[in-house]
C-alpha cells in the first residue's frame, strides 16, 4: 500500500479547516485511508541517522497516509484534498477538459526503432501553470509515487516533465545505440554518452534500480526536440536542458512505456491533478502523438465513461435500502457524478478520467457502500444452510496428533522450506535422489527446496534445544513435497508423520514401540498378512515411500515378502546412487503396512548426528499416513 | 558442611567399623532421632563418592491389647477348653463366658472339644483331649520377649489377622514432617501439543461449529494461474514479482491447466467481459504456467469455487481452510517466509456486504472479540473490500484483525458460477493471534526449529473465548 507524506498544516489549509489527529484519523478510516504515522522531517532523520544529523531539519508536522494501491488519483496532497472535499460535499468534482492550443499543437513522433524496447508514448501540456515551492515538490513527489506503483518501478511506464519554453517541437521519440546518445543529464554539468551514464548510475542509490530495464538492449530509448536537444532517456533520466523549476510556466509531459493503457492512465492522473494550478483551471492542452504506422493520437484522453447501474442492484449487493436519488448522491460524493434516469431505478454514473480503478459495476457498488458508511450497514446472517465436513486427511492428522502427545511425544512445527544440504548432503543422499522441488529465486540457502522429509526439521529442533533435559521426544505431522509428473503442477504433497527419540541411549525400542502404538491407533494389526504391518531389516538410504507399489497380480495374495521394496522402485526410477547411510549399520528397518512400504525407522548414523550438530544417539521413525485414510 | 556433629561421628565410626553401620543402631547409641542420622547420611551422599549406603528395612512387632491379654491368660480356645469340666458343660452356658464365642469355634476346629446335641438338657460340650498346648499363647509370649523373628511369616500373619499382633512403630506413633504446600509438585511426564497448532485446532473447531466445510489445501506448489490469474490479479501485479514470491526452477511450469477456463480468464484480463473493462494488457499463458509456492490459501479457495461452479445446479457452500503460505519477504521478528493463513468463504445467492459483516461478527465473537468496525480497503480480487478492526483494550486503539471482501465478478463468472451468486470471504493469519495469546514476541521462538521447547511444554490450553483480563487475541492480521 503506497504511503503519501503531506504537511499537516498545508493539508488543513487546503481542506479549509483543521482537525485534531483523532478527527482526521476518523475521516481517513471512513474514506478508506489510514493515517499511518504523525511525524516530521526532523523526527524521520533523527530516527534513521541519529539526533545529530537531524539538527536544523524541519519540524513541520507530517501526516503519513496509506492510500489503497488502486487509487492513483490520491497519491499527492492535491488528489487527497480533492477526494476528501468532494466526499464531504464541500466542493463538486471538477470537470477536466482537453483544449486545443491557440497556436500549433505539440507533436511527438514515435519512430519504429522503439518497437522492440519501449513502444508506447503519450504526451500533454500544462499551460500557464503556477508553481510554488510546495506545489512543485508535490508535482515531483507524485511522479515518484506513480513510478513506484502503477509504473512498476518505471518498467511499465516512465514519466518525463519538461519546461516547454526551453524546447522547440516537434519532438521525436526514437531508440539509438547507447554510444550514439550524448547529452547533459539532469543535475550534471557536462555531457555524457549513454554508456557512460549507465556506468555512473550504477552507484546512484536511486537510479541504479532502473538500469536493468534497458541495460542489455542494443538500442536505448531517447526523446529529442527539433533542434536535437535530449528531453530524456527513458526510463532512466531526463536531460538537464529542459529541467522544470518553480518558475516554469509551461510543462511538457511525456510518458513512455511498454503498457499503453497504463501510460494513458499515468498521464491522465498527472494532468488532472495539477491542472488546478493552470490559468484555465482543469484544462489540459492537447498534444499529438504520431505512431510509427502513421496513425495520429491526441492525448491526454481524459475520457469520461458512462455506466448504468440499477439502484436495486446496489441495495442488494450492499444490504441496504436507499432510494435511487440517495444512492446517486452517495456516488457523487465519491467523485462519480451520478443521476437517476429512465424508469427511476437506473442510475447513470459518470466515471471521470481520475478513476481508472472503476472497471466494473462492483467498483461502483463499493463506492456507494463507502459513502453510505460501512459501519452503518446493518449486519445480518445469511440463511445459507450447510453441513460441515472436515477434510479427511486433516481429520486423521488431528486425531493422531492428540494421541502422539498422549504417547509422551511433543509436537514440533518446522519449516516446509529448507536447504538442499538439509534434505540431501546431511542425510548422505544425492539431491537428485530426493525428487525435491527447487526454488528459482531463494534469497538465502534456507529456501532452496521444499522438504522431502520431516526428519531434518526435527533434528534441527533437537539441536536448538540441546539444553533441555533428556530424553527429548518430538513428533510432527505435516506435509512434504515431491515432484510428481502426474499432477497438474508437476509436484504434490504427502502427509508424513515423523518422530525422534534423543537420549544417552539410542532407544530404538522406544521408537519401535511408538510405531506399534501408531499402528494400534490406526487399527492395523501386527503381522505380515493382508492388512497388517511388519518391519523388515533394511540397509538403505532414508526415504519414505510416496507412491503405491506396483500391484501384485490378484492370484498371489499381496504380502510383504513378495512386494518389492519401495527403494528398489525409487532407485530404479531415479537411478541415483547415495553417498552414505543415514542409519547405523544393522539398525534400520523398512515399515510395510497394508501391502506397501510406508516408511522407515532406525537408529541414526553417528555421521548424521554430527552433521546436525547433535551429540547423543537418536532414533527416528517417519511414515506416510495417507495409506490409512 | 551441614549436620556437622552427627556426620562427623558417623564418618569416624565408619572408619572404625568393619562392614558398615546400622543407622538405627547408631541413632539409639548416640541418643538421637533416627531421622537425624538419615539426614547426615543423605548429606554425605550428596558429596559424591564418600560413603556407600544400602537400604535395609527391619520390622518390629508388638502385641495388641488383646494379644497382651492372651499372652498373659492364654488363648480364647485354651480358656474355653480349661473351663470345661470332665462331665461337660451346656453349650449355652459356655457361650456366656467372655472367651466363649471365639474360643468355642477355634477349639472346635482344633478338635479339642465336641458337642453332644442329643443331651437331655440341650447341647452339651465335652473335652476330647486331656490336655492342650496353647500354641497361640506361646507365640505371643515369644513376640513379647522380642523374639518375633523366630516366628514364620505365615504364623505372624495369622496372628495379625486375629488382630493380636501389630507392626511396631506404625504411623500412629510417628511424628510427620509437615508438607510445604507452597512448593511445586512434580509435573507428570507427558507429551505436548504445539501452541500454534492448538490455536489452529480451535479455529477449525469454530469453523466447524459454524457449518463450514474444510477445503483441501495439501498442495504447497501452485501455478501462477490458480494463485493469481484465476483471482483476476493482473500479470504485472507487484505480488507477482520475484521479490515477493518464491517461483520454482524445477518443476518450473504447470503442464495441465483447464484450457477452456484459462481462455475465459485470459479474455477477462486482456479485454474485459462479464460487465468489466478488464485490465487491457497482453495476457501471457507462459506467465500463468509459472509454478510457485502458493502465496495465499485463496489459491485453494479458487480451486474449490471452480469445482463448485462445475456442479449443476449450484448448491450454496461454506468453506474454510487453515494452512501454510509462502512469501519471499524480508524476515524480521514478526515475519517469516512461511506462515499460516486462515480463510473463510461463503457462496450463495444474493449475499450482501451486510451478510459478510454479520458472519464476521459471529466468527470474531467466538474468538472473544466483540467490538468490530470495518474500513474500506483494496484487494485485487475482492470488491467491495473491508479491513476488519477491533478495539484493543490494552493498546487503547483500533487494530487490524483481518481482511475481507466480496469476490469480484471477474473472478467468479469465468469459473462458471451463476451471475446472482455472491461469494464473501475473509482471512487472517494464525501466527499473530497465537503470538499475542501466548505472549511471544519473536516469531522464531514459536515457528520453526528454533522453537523454545520449554515454552511448548508450559503453554496452557487454547481457549479463545475465555481469556483472562482484556481480550488479547485482537491483534491479528
Amino acid at each position: 500500500m503506497p504511503t503519501v507524506s503531506v504537511k499537516r498544516d498545508l493539508l488543513f489549509r487546503a481542506l479549509g479547516r483543521t482537525y485534531t489527529d483523532e478527527e482526521f484519523d476518523e475521516l481517513c478510516f471512513e474514506f478508506g485511508l489510514e493515517l499511518d504515522e504523525i511525524t516530521s522531517e526532523k523526527e524521520i532523520i533523527s530516527k534513521e541517522q541519529g539526533n545529530e544529523k537531524a539538527h536544523g531539519a524541519s519540524d513541520v508536522v507530517l501526516y503519513k497516509i496509506d492510500v489503497p494501491a488502486n487509487r492513483y488519483d490520491l497519491l499527492c496532497l492535491e488528489g487527497l484534498v480533492r477526494g476528501l472535499q468532494v466526499f464531504k460535499e464541500r466542493i463538486k468534482t471538477p470537470m477536466y477538459k482537453r483544449v486545443m492550443p491557440k497556436g500549433e499543437i505539440q507533436k511527438l513522433i514515435i519512430t519504429e526503432e522503439t518497437a522492440k524496447i519501449r513502444p508506447y508514448a503519450v504526451a500533454a501540456v500544462l499551460r500557464n501553470i503556477k508553481f510554488t515551492k510546495d506545489r512543485y515538490d508535490s508535482f515531483i513527489e507524485l511522479q515518484e509515487k506513480l513510478h513506484q506503483n502503477i509504473c512498476r518501478k518505471r518498467a511499465l511506464v516512465a514519466i518525463g516533465t519538461h519546461d516547454l519554453d526551453t524546447l522547440s517541437g516537434p519532438f521525436t521519440y526514437t531508440a539509438k545505440k547507447p554510444s550514439d546518445i550524448k547529452f547533459k543529464p539532469l543535475n550534471k554539468s557536462k555531457e555524457y554518452t549513454a554508456c557512460e551514464l549507465m556506468n555512473i548510475y550504477k552507484t546512484d542509490n536511486q537510479l541504479k534500480h532502473y538500469l536493468h530495464i534497458i541495460e542489455n538492449k542494443p538500442l536505448y530509448p531517447v526523446i529529442y526536440d527539433s533542434k536535437g536537444v535530449v528531453l530524456s532517456m527513458p526510463p532512466i533520466i531526463n536531460g538537464n536542458h529542459s529541467k522544470i523549476t518553480v518558475n516554469t510556466k509551461n510543462v511538457f509531459i511525456e510518458c513512455t512505456g511498454t503498457d499503453f493503457t497504463k501510460a494513458k492512465i499515468v498521464l491522465d492522473v498527472i494532468v488532472t491533478t495539477f491542472s488546478e494550478y493552470c490559468e484555465n483551471q482543469f484544462t489540459v492542452e492537447a498534444a499529438e502523438v504520431v505512431f510509427p504506422n502513421g496513425k495520429l493520437h491526441t492525448f491526454p484522453e481524459l475520457a469520461y465513461r458512462k455506466e448504468m447501474v440499477r439502484a436495486d442492484l446496489i441495495n442488494k449487493k450492499v444490504g441496504i435500502r436507499e432510494t435511487p436519488e440517495n444512492l446517486a448522491k452517495l456516488l457523487t460524493r465519491m467523485c462519480l457524478k451520478s443521476e437517476v434516469i429512465g424508469d427511476g431505478n437506473q442510475i447513470e454514473v459518470e466515471i471521470p478520467p481520475t478513476r481508472a480503478d472503476i472497471i466494473h459495476a462492483c467498483d461502483i457498488i463499493e463506492d456507494a457502500a463507502i459513502a453510505y458508511g460501512y459501519n452503518n450497514i446493518q449486519m445480518t446472517l445469511p440463511k445459507t444452510y450447510t453441513i460441515a465436513n472436515q477434510f479427511p486427511l486433516n481429520k486423521l492428522t488431528e486425531l493422531l496428533r492428540q494421541d502422539m502427545a498422549a504417547a509422551g511425544f511433543t509436537e514440533a512445527l518446522t519449516f516446509a522450506l529448507c536447504s538442499q544440504e538439509d534434505i540431501a548432503d546431511k542425510l548422505g543422499m544425492d539431491i537428485s535422489a530426493t525428487k525435491a522441488v527447487h526454488i528459482s529465486n531463494p534469497k538465502t540457502a534456507e529456501f532452496q527446496v521444499a522438504r522431502t522429509t520431516l526428519l531434518p526439521g526435527l533434528l534441527k529442533t533437537l539441536a536448538a534445544n540441546r539444553k533441555m533435559p533428556l530424553p527429548l521426544k518430538l513428533f510432527e505431522i505435516s506435509d512434504i513435497v515431491i515432484k510428481d509428473s502426474s499432477r497438474d503442477v508437476g509436484a504434490r504433497n504427502y502427509r508424513h508423520l515423523c518422530a525422534v527419540y534423543y537420549n544417552k541411549n539410542p532407544g530404538f525400542e522406544i521408537i519401535h514401540g511408538l510405531l506399534d502404538r501408531i499402528m494400534q491407533l490406526l487399527d492395523v494389526p501386527p503381522g505380515e498378512k493382508k492388512g497388517g504391518y511388519a518391519i523388515k531389516a533394511s540397509e538403505e538410504q532414508f526415504h519414505v515411500c510416496t507412491h503405491p507399489l506396483p500391484k501384485s497380480p490378484p492370484s498371489s495374495a499381496p504380502s510383504v515378502s513378495s512386494s518389492s521394496s519401495c527403494l528398489d522402485h525409487c532407485n530404479k526410477n531415479t537411478g541415483s546412487p547415495f553417498s552414505g547411510p543415514v542409519f547405523f549399520p544393522g539398525r534400520c528397518a523398512e515399515i510395510f503396512a497394508r501391502g506397501q512400504s510406508i516408511g522407515k525407522l532406525g537408529v541414526l548414523h553417528p555421521d548424521v548426528i554430527t552433521k546436525f550438530e547433535l551429540t547423543m544417539p537418536c532414533s527416528c521413525v517417519e511414515i506416510n499416513i495417507e495409506p490409512f485414510l | 558442611m551441614a549436620d556437622g556433629p552427627v556426620a562427623e561421628v558417623l564418618l569416624r565410626r565408619l572408619e572404625a567399623a568393619d562392614g558398615g553401620l546400622d543407622s538405627a543402631e547408631l541413632a539409639t547409641e548416640l541418643g538421637v532421632e533416627h531421622q537425624t542420622v538419615v539426614g547426615a547420611v543423605k548429606s554425605l551422599q550428596a558429596l559424591g563418592q564418600i560413603i556407600e549406603t544400602e537400604l535395609r528395612s527391619t520390622k518390629r512387632w508388638e502385641l495388641t491389647a488383646e494379644g497382651e491379654e492372651i499372652a498373659q491368660e492364654g488363648s480364647h480356645e485354651a480358656r474355653v477348653f480349661r473351663s470345661i469340666p470332665p462331665e461337660g458343660l451346656p453349650q449355652s452356658e459356655l457361650m456366656r463366658l467372655p472367651s466363649g464365642k471365639v474360643g468355642f469355634s477355634k477349639a472346635m476346629s482344633n478338635k479339642w472339644i465336641r458337642v453332644d446335641k442329643s443331651a437331655a438338657d440341650g447341647p452339651r460340650v465335652f473335652r476330647v483331649v486331656d490336655s492342650v498346648e496353647d500354641e497361640v499363647q506361646r507365640r505371643l509370649q515369644l513376640v513379647r520377649g522380642g523374639q518375633a523373628e523366630k516366628l514364620g511369616e505365615k504364623e505372624r500373619s495369622e496372628l495379625r489377622k486375629r488382630k493380636l499382633l501389630t507392626e511396631a512403630g506404625s504411623w500412629r506413633d510417628r511424628p510427620f514432617k509437615p508438607y510445604n504446600f507452597s512448593a511445586h509438585g512434580v509435573l507428570p511426564d507427558s507429551g505436548h501439543l504445539h501452541p500454534l497448532l492448538k490455536v489452529r485446532s480451535q479455529f477449525r473447531q469454530i469453523f466447524l461449529e459454524m457449518g463450514f466445510t474444510e477445503m483441501p489445501t495439501d498442495n504447497y506448489i501452485e501455478s501462477s494461474f490458480w494463485n493469481f490469474d484465476a483471482l483476476f490479479q493482473p500479470q504485472q501485479h507487484p505480488a507477482r514479482d520475484q521479490h515477493d514470491t518464491f517461483f520454482l526452477r524445477d518443476p518450473a511450469q504447470a503442464q495441465q491447466l483447464p484450457m477452456d477456463y484459462v481462455h475465459r480468464v485470459k479474455r477477462t484480463h486482456s479485454q474485459g467481459g462479464y460487465g468489466s473493462q478488464g485490465y487491457k494488457y497482453t495476457w501471457k499463458l507462459d506467465e500463468a504456467r509459472k509454478n510457485l509456492l502458493r502465496t495465499h490459501t485463496t489459491a485453494a479457495s479458487a480451486r474449490a469455487l471452480y469445482r463448485l461452479a462445475q456442479k449443476k445446479p449450484f448448491t450454496p457452500a461454506k468453506y474454510f481452510s487453515i494452512d501454510r503460505v509462502f512469501r519471499n519477504e524480508t524476515l524480521d521478528a514478526t515475519h517469516l517466509a512461511e506462515f499460516h493463513q486462515i480463510e473463510g468463504v461463503v457462496a450463495d445467492h444474493g449475499l450482501t456486504l451486510g451478510h459478510l459483516m454479520g458472519v464476521l461478527r459471529e466468527f470474531f465473537t467466538k474468538l472473544g472479540i466483540t467490538q468490530l468496525r470495518f474500513k474500506p480497503a483494496y484487494n485485487p480480487y475482492t470488491e467491495p473490500s473491508m479491513e476488519i478492526f477491533s478495539y484493543h483494550q490494552g493498546l487503547k486503539k483500533w487494530v487490524e484483525v483481518g481482511n475481507s471482501g466480496i469476490f469480484r465478478p471477474e473472478m467468479l463468472l469465468p469459473m462458471g458460477l451463476p451471475e446472482n451468486v455472491s461469494v464473501i470471504a475473509w482471512g487472517l493469519s494464525l501466527e499473530r493471534p497465537t503470538m499475542i495469546k501466548y505472549g511471544i514476541n519473536n516469531i522464531r521462538e514459536l515457528v520453526g526449529h528454533k522453537v523454545n521447547l520449554q515454552m511448548v511444554y508450559d503453554s496452557p490450553l487454547c481457549r479463545l473465548d475465555a481469556e483472562r483480563g482484556p481480550p488479547s487475541t485482537q491483534e491479528a492480521a
